[in-house]
């Protein structure tokens, strides 16, 4: 414990967390270029779908399953989809550090403040509120 | 229309959002939206997905170089973030139960308004005084400056939650970071130094967006040959905004841009009220 904290100090974590953000967004953008190139290599020359009318995606690019399962093919949108997950997922990411930080200093108030955002967001994730 | 061609002109759309937004603080999403819906009369819905993904890349972005600056209050961050990711949720919610006509007229009203934000008169001052709760929660802090580091104090801590649940409504109903009623709790009501409150509301951004942007994704808002641009774009354009942002004073550029935004905003409220969407 003593070894983090001294590799972790307040300071240290903040930038921790900035190291994060940065990765993810890098990586996230990527892994959305590499499918969007896929994506044009393949349907470029096709004309436009019809965006106008909403008609929602299908299960393949809206779960994670699907989307893993399009991606072991390399399927260009599921590979475009990824990169939005792990774009989606960064700041997700951020708070489970910030609540690492906080435990290491050892600031309850604020681990019980990071666990409620953190709760609400999974909330959002598998709280089937889709509707 | 090719869809190579259509991507083409929607990435480099998509870098003049992000150019624009990380110039003046407006954030890429609301160049965004206009863009997809006006101009290549995008659904609404397929624009606010692809405007918060926009809205991570921009903040995650350029938050990672504030923190390391140390200008983020990291603690009121997450403190208000309850308050803005209950909002997002809750607006992600009522988004399928409102026409998108009604979120086109609701787009204008709060892009004029963040327009306006955005050229007023801040203040730069620090408060010495806090509230009771400031201390209790721990939210004081300090920052630096080129006078060395500065102390500030922290006050309607209540007031300020209660505009980050709304920020986080309209952010989770519109798509958009809302970025200026984050400054407007943060600088306006809890009378924090400008410098932090835009910094910290920066920050913020990408967590707020995320809350709602599963439960789009989940609801197919995000289209994956609309995204891709979109998230490039933008996240090129704020690359090279923060740099040209070290050499050039856009005070100028904010008020041109503030003028079209509300020009575009004007248009969206008029499309809305004729049912255009």
């Amino acid at each position: 414990m003593k070894l983090i904290k001294t590799l972790t100090g307040d300071r240290d974590i903040a930038l921790l967390v900035g190291q994060v953000l940065r990765t993810g967004v890098i990586t996230a953008s990527a892994i959305a270029f590499v499918g969007g190139v896929l994506y044009l290599a393949k349907h470029g020359a096709d004309s436009i779908p019809d965006y106008s009318t909403f008609t929602g995606e299908g299960k393949e690019y809206t779960t994670f399953s699907g989307i893993f399962r399009g991606l072991t093919t390399f399927k260009p949108s599921a590979v475009i989809q990824f990169g939005a997950l792990i774009l989606l997922a960064t700041p997700i990411l951020r708070i489970c550090f910030s609540l690492i930080g906080f435990a290491v200093e050892k600031d309850r108030m604020y681990v019980v403040i990071t666990l409620i955002v953190l709760g609400i967001i999974l909330f959002s994730m598998f709280g089937g509120l889709k509707v | 229309m090719n869809i190579l061609i259509f991507s083409l002109i929607l990435l480099a759309g998509a870098y003049v959002a992000g150019l624009l937004g990380s110039l003046t603080g407006l954030g890429g999403g609301v160049v965004v939206i206009p863009l997809l819906t006006l101009v290549f009369h995008v659904d609404i819905r397929y624009a606010i997905g692809a405007a918060l993904l926009a809205s991570i890349a921009n903040s995650s972005g350029a938050a990672s170089a504030y923190i390391k600056e140390g200008i983020t209050n990291v603690r009121l961050g997450m403190f208000l973030e309850i308050a803005t990711t209950v909002g997002a949720v809750g607006g992600a919610l009522i988004a399928v139960f409102t026409p998108t006509n009604t979120i086109a007229i609701l787009f204008g009203v709060v892009l004029i308004f963040s327009a306006l934000m955005t050229v007023r008169k801040k203040h730069e001052h620090a408060l010495q005084e806090g509230s009771r709760l400031s201390y209790i929660l721990k939210l004081n802090s300090n920052y630096p400056t080129p006078q060395g580091e500065v102390s500030y104090k922290l006050q309607n801590i209540g007031g300020g939650f209660s505009i980050m649940l709304l920020a986080g409504v309209l952010s989770g109903l519109l798509g958009i970071g809302s970025g200026a009623l984050k400054v407007l709790a943060m600088d306006g009501a809890m009378k924090i130094p400008f410098k932090v409150s835009t910094t910290t509301s920066n920050f913020m951004i990408g967590v707020t967006a995320a809350a709602s942007a599963v439960v789009y994704l989940q609801r197919g808002y995000i289209d994956p040959g609309i995204a891709f641009p979109v998230v490039l774009g933008v996240l090129g354009g704020a690359f090279t905004g923060a740099r040209l942002l070290t050499v050039m004073n856009p005070k100028t550029l904010r008020y041109i841009f503030c003028a079209a935004i509300s020009f575009v905003a004007l248009e969206m409220i008029y499309n809305g009220l004729h049912h255009q969407f």
